[in-house]
């Protein structure tokens, strides 16, 4: 076969590259603390999505011939009062505690973070009223601010979406606000907006992207707080109700019986417990990979 | 120092103004409305009566009159009346106060007690084996839910020890000391904890920052022994911020009690203010909230001139 040569590769050997920085995922798993609380917060998450496949029963399915059985058998975590399977309601709880703590997080992010965008970057009156509305909420104790919520507005799950959202979102609005207020000044704003960039470009394209690291580790500690939170309301009652499981009330219901049955408050508790840790372990993971000033 | 604090107080004078809004505003969220709620379903009355019992309550008015007529009651000491007992209810609050106050002061004492050496002991012996046992330690304080700690204390104790979580038999410190403290030392470690471990990782962080202060350096080169460095130039400038921490924590602790008290039977504010949300009886648990609230306050004032005090930066900022 007759063609025009190929042209000659040019053989130019290329400078040594520096070595490129490790990918955010590449130095995520390198930090063990993270990975910890990825795999609790990942198998938990699994769980309550498997939750039907994996309950081992009906977790609203009552047995009188089985009240209060112990852990084992056809009940790895036993039975409570009412011979409902433990493990089957720790499980579908789980839906319940983490789509309300997901959810309510959400809420205060956007909101928090939007107003602390807006406090931040356009400053002025805007700053000083958005910032002392939320030093309002921060003069509450967060816990008795949602209880007073949740007392005054009912126990539906979006009450306590919301309840939950309004106490956590000053934390968003401070985070947000002051790093907003540190990348105002910095020149590629300054750059940008005299190309022509408007107000929203500048605030999407180079202002979020620069607030997104701390934005992400509090998200993750205000998740382990909301799900304290929203065990807390519950046990008191005040929360998600009867007879939807979630650890909260579990809890609570376990408390008449529990000399009897250990086991209907050991485990509800210890799923809190185990959860929050792995929020704090990811929370602590990013804040040394995120925010270098911050590690020690 | 005088004009710093009086400076401090009218800063916070428009945060208060807002806690009472939202505090006034609470009641008004009620679905429903109040006057329904506070004369329940057995009674049956003419719209015409409804109409006179509401002029009579002021509650035609127009909502920023009826604050103003609310605020100024609660100024006077005129938190209205519960409900359920038809009693005033500042007193009844009053009288809970010092149980509450007290659990408060009793978990802060018992986590700085805590916290404050293990967290030195963990930046001094920083990356060894007990200084990431310590941090585990910490991050699982942490995350134990305080009401859990309690009940599983209660369920676990021998019964030797168990004397201490004895429920119910509240009796007050000027009575009997050594009975109220008794009662109080399980409700106290229960809420504390999470707090010690907070304050401990803060502890360890601030004065592993100290320690990488130059001055630090120079003392060290100086000549001075380790435990001198330590005890003279890190500690005194790394335990400052401390101080802003507990006032952050505060409300932690003080929302906290609402739950403590409820596991220990303890007659606090908090376990008032439960009471009376089952019972509808919302005069109540205004009071207590904003009770609460304004004691909130009250303490990061007395933090802000706490930390002046120490830190004379502060006051000329």
């Amino acid at each position: 076969m007759i063609g025009p040569p190929a042209a000659p590769r040019p053989r130019v050997r290329p400078a040594a590259p520096p070595r490129p920085r490790p990918t955010f995922a590449v130095r995520f798993l390198r930090t063990p603390v993270a990975v910890a609380g990825a795999v609790i917060v990942g198998g938990y998450l699994l769980a309550a999505g498997a939750a039907p496949v994996l309950a081992p029963g009906d977790p609203l399915a009552m047995a009188s011939q089985a009240l209060l059985a112990p852990p084992g058998g056809p009940h790895p975590f036993g039975t409570d009062q009412f011979g409902r399977d433990v493990a089957s309601r720790l499980l579908y709880g789980a839906r319940v505690s983490l789509s309300v703590s997901f959810a309510s997080v959400l809420v205060a992010l956007a909101v928090g973070g939007a107003a602390g965008v807006a406090a931040g970057y356009f400053g002025g009156a805007l700053d000083g009223v958005l910032m002392r509305s939320m030093d309002v909420i921060f003069a509450f104790p967060a816990v008795l601010l949602a209880i007073a919520i949740m007392a005054a507005a009912g126990t539906a799950v979006w009450t306590i979406v919301a309840a939950i959202g309004v106490v956590y979102t000053p934390q968003f609005a401070r985070v947000s606000r002051a790093s907003a207020l540190a990348v105002r000044g910095l020149e590629y704003v300054d750059a940008a907006s005299a190309l022509g960039a408007g107000t929203g470009r500048i605030l999407w394209n180079h202002i979020l992207p620069n607030i997104a690291a701390p934005l992400i580790v509090q998200t993750s500690l205000s998740l382990s707080l909301a799900i304290l939170t929203e065990s807390a309301l519950s046990f008191l009652g005040l929360g998600t109700q009867p007879p939807t499981p979630s650890w909260g009330n579990m809890l609570a219901e376990s408390r008449r019986f529990m000399a009897l049955a250990s086991w209907t408050a050991v485990f509800p508790g210890a799923a809190i417990a185990l959860i929050v840790l792995g929020f704090n372990l990811i929370g602590d993971g990013l804040r040394d990979l995120l925010d270098p000033r911050l590690r020690v | 120092m005088a004009a710093f604090i009086l400076a401090r107080l009218l800063t916070l004078l428009p945060v208060l103004c807002g806690v009472s809004v939202v505090v006034f505003l609470l009641i008004h969220l009620i679905p429903g409305n109040a006057l329904q709620m506070f004369l329940g379903t057995q009674v049956d009355m003419t719209p015409a009566q409804m109409d006179e019992l509401r002029r009579l309550f002021g509650l035609t008015k127009p909502l920023p009159l009826q604050y103003a007529d609310w605020l100024g009651r609660i100024v006077r000491g005129d938190f209205g009346v519960s409900l359920r007992t038809g009693r005033p209810v500042l007193p009844d609050i009053l009288a809970r106060l010092p149980v509450s106050v007290e659990l408060t002061l009793l978990a802060l004492v018992f986590a700085l007690a805590l916290a404050l050496p293990i967290g030195i002991a963990s930046a001094i012996r920083r990356g060894t084996a007990e200084d990431a046992a310590i941090r585990v330690g910490g991050l699982i304080g942490l995350s134990i839910p305080n009401f859990w700690l309690a009940t599983m204390l209660l369920l676990f104790l021998p019964g030797r020890v168990l004397p201490i979580a004895s429920i119910g038999v509240y009796v007050r410190f000027f009575a009997d000391p050594v009975g109220n403290l008794t009662v109080l030392a399980l409700p106290a470690f229960s809420l504390g904890v999470v707090l010690t471990a907070v304050l401990m990782r803060f502890v360890r962080s601030s004065l592993l920052e100290v320690l990488g202060q130059d001055y630090v350096r120079t003392a060290r080169a100086k000549g001075l022994r380790e435990r001198l460095v330590i005890d003279r130039h890190a500690l005194r400038n790394a335990l400052i911020p401390v101080i802003t921490v507990v006032g952050f924590q505060a409300g932690y602790l003080l929302g906290g009690t609402v739950v403590i008290e409820e596991v220990f039977a303890l007659p606090g504010m908090g376990r008032l203010a439960l009471n009376a949300i089952a019972q509808r009886d919302y005069p109540v648990v205004q009071g207590v909230v904003l009770v609460i609230a304004m004691l909130f306050v009250l303490t990061n004032i007395v933090v802000d001139v706490l930390y002046a005090y120490v830190d004379p930066r502060v006051r000329y900022r």
